[in-house]
């Protein structure tokens, strides 16, 4: 009775107008480089307030082309996966363990809580105290700024869990690691992956801060040496990677939101 | 003797202060089938979680022999699975066969569902959902099985048609059955016994025997008169009550204490 329904999983039902919409994604940068581009053409704005447009591409060019906004991109790339990770494996079984037992939440939530109030950048001193300067400070206050969060968004995860699933998890006769790998993490994947959007771009945004103090290379430093040069075109030219970079992390973390084992947590 | 599948002894059950379940005693047979009927709220759901074990009774004792999978009212199935795992964790404890692809498929011709076994529990119907949980419960080889309003969601002819299987099924490999539901005509057609349970906190109001072997058809004479015994039972008119004779219907002694 079923035969005249589509058989086939509508993910990419939305392709069509997905299609026409790609140009209105454009406007704004459109719009915005255009009136700056006029802006600066007509002497409007001063090159000493703002950069020219041509001065900014001509700059990106001689970076890239030389590979210091490369390296620059890795070596801070490197610290938000290294900074980012530990914080996901640490955040992630202290927040299952917190969803578990109300008293590992009695314990740490007071803690977290304190914790992921406190800006990751009042740890700066500290974090060139202890560190010095280089990798290391960096990688501390990432970690500090996401392991937190990470940590919640688990535990929330973990207790909003349908206690239906764990009862035919017991008819079924899963249970300790099993019961974990089976159902506690499948159920809580789809949040787990918001969190993990949403911690990866504080970890970008922190890891610049973090350069800028405690570095001597990254996109980070890069901006706080451009900014001491009075070297504004290169100031631009480095945003604007940031931004770009930031944007891909996100989409590739995007992409695991198309699981088909995840699509459930989205579609409601 | 000790040879019920399922045995309750004066079990009360309260969530915080609301007194759910009170001083109720049931025994199960092995291979009887039951089905409870009772107003909505009245513990039926609670009922099953106490004997499938998920639940612990606030007072009273409860004994089960044998394994019990229990299909549930809403929302069972696992979303990150798609019909057909789900269908396959049910075969999962079937010693020596577990994973036979032949029984998968059984269990999904006998729900019509073949054309979708790779679509996920978001991607069916509630009714399709109810008919994909039945398959994983009946995949399996468990003893007892514990059905909270199974066929709710079916259109009427699936409705029956599925109760057909069921009978058939339970025929092939007899097993305990309690069923909840809110079908008189159900619980007359498909049980032994109709217990009928007042509202919260439940007790039973009154346990009425079928007196005519399975299977029935929903329009068999004793059927239709369990239906109208249970109706007169519901109705507050003291004259319908008074048509139902006292051998067959038991009632809970004066509803407890
Ligand atoms: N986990 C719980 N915590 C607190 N109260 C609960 C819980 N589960 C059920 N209840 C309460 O217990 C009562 C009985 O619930 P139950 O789900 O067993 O009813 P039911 O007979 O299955 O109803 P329905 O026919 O509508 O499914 C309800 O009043 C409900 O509010
Ligand atoms: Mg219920």
């Amino acid at each position: 009775m079923e035969a005249g329904l589509d058989s086939r999983p509508a993910l990419r039902g939305k392709a069509v107008p997905e299609d026409g919409r790609w140009w209105f994604s454009l406007a704004v940068p459109i719009a915005v480089v255009g009136l700056w581009v006029v802006l600066s053409q007509v002497g409007a704005i001063a090159p000493a307030v703002l950069p020219s447009p041509r001065a900014v591409v001509v700059c990106l060019g001689e970076e890239l082309w030389s590979g210091r906004l490369g390296d620059d991109a890795i070596a801070s790339l490197f610290r938000v996966a290294v900074g980012f990770g530990l914080a996901v494996l640490l955040g992630i079984p202290a927040g299952l363990a917190m969803g578990h037992s109300a008293l590992a939440r009695a314990v740490l939530l007071p803690a977290i809580n304190f914790f992921r109030s406190l800006s990751p950048l009042a740890w700066i001193p500290f974090a060139i105290l202890w560190f010095g300067i280089g990798d290391a400070p960096a990688i501390f206050l990432i970690f500090m700024a996401t392991v937190f969060p990470m940590a919640l968004a688990t535990t929330a995860a973990v207790v909003s869990i349908p206690s239906v699933y764990l009862r035919v998890a017991q008819d079924f006769g899963l249970c300790g690691w099993e019961r974990l790998a089976k159902v506690v993490l499948p159920a809580i994947l789809p949040q787990v992956i918001t969190a993990l959007r949403v911690t990866a771009g504080l970890a970008w945004l922190v890891v610049v801060a973090a350069e800028m103090i405690a570095g001597r290379d990254g996109l980070g430093f890069a901006i706080w040496d451009a900014r001491n040069g009075l070297r504004m075109d290169l100031l631009v030219a480095e945003m604007i990677v940031i931004g770009i970079v930031g944007v891909v992390l996100d989409r590739v973390l995007l992409r695991l939101m198309t699981l088909p084992s995840v699509r459930w947590g989205y579609e409601r | 003797m000790n040879d019920k599948a399922v045995r309750l002894q004066s079990v009360s059950h309260h969530f915080g202060s609301v007194e759910v379940i009170r001083d109720l005693s049931l025994e199960v047979s092995h291979g009887e089938y039951v089905a409870v009927v009772g107003p909505s709220g009245s513990g039926k759901t609670t009922l099953l979680n106490l004997i499938s074990g998920f639940l612990e009774p606030s007072s009273g004792t409860i004994t089960r022999r044998g394994e019990s999978r229990m299909v549930h009212q809403q929302d069972g199935l696992y979303p990150w699975l798609t019909a057909r795992e789900n269908i396959a964790l049910g075969l999962r404890t079937r010693r020596g066969t577990a994973g036979r692809p032949g029984r998968l498929e059984a269990m999904l011709d006998l729900i019509g569902l073949n054309g979708f076994a790779d679509h996920y529990p978001h991607q069916l119907s509630g009714g399709m959902r109810q008919r994909v949980e039945l398959a994983r419960a009946l995949a399996g080889e468990a003893e007892i099985l514990l059905l909270d309003e199974p066929f709710s969601a079916l259109d009427y002819l699936t409705r029956v048609r599925l109760r057909g299987e069921l009978e058939r099924l339970i025929r092939e490999r007899p097993r305990t059955v309690i069923l909840v539901t809110h079908h008189l005509e159900e619980a007359a057609q498909l049980a032994d016994r109709v217990v009928l349970l007042t509202g919260r906190p439940a007790r039973i109001r009154c346990v009425l025997e079928i007196p005519r072997p399975r299977p029935r058809r929903p329009t068999d004479p004793a059927v239709v008169e369990a239906v109208e015994r249970l109706l007169g039972e519901l109705g507050a008119d003291p004259e319908t009550s008074a048509i139902i004779p006292p051998d067959h219907v038991a009632r809970a002694d004066g509803g407890g204490r």
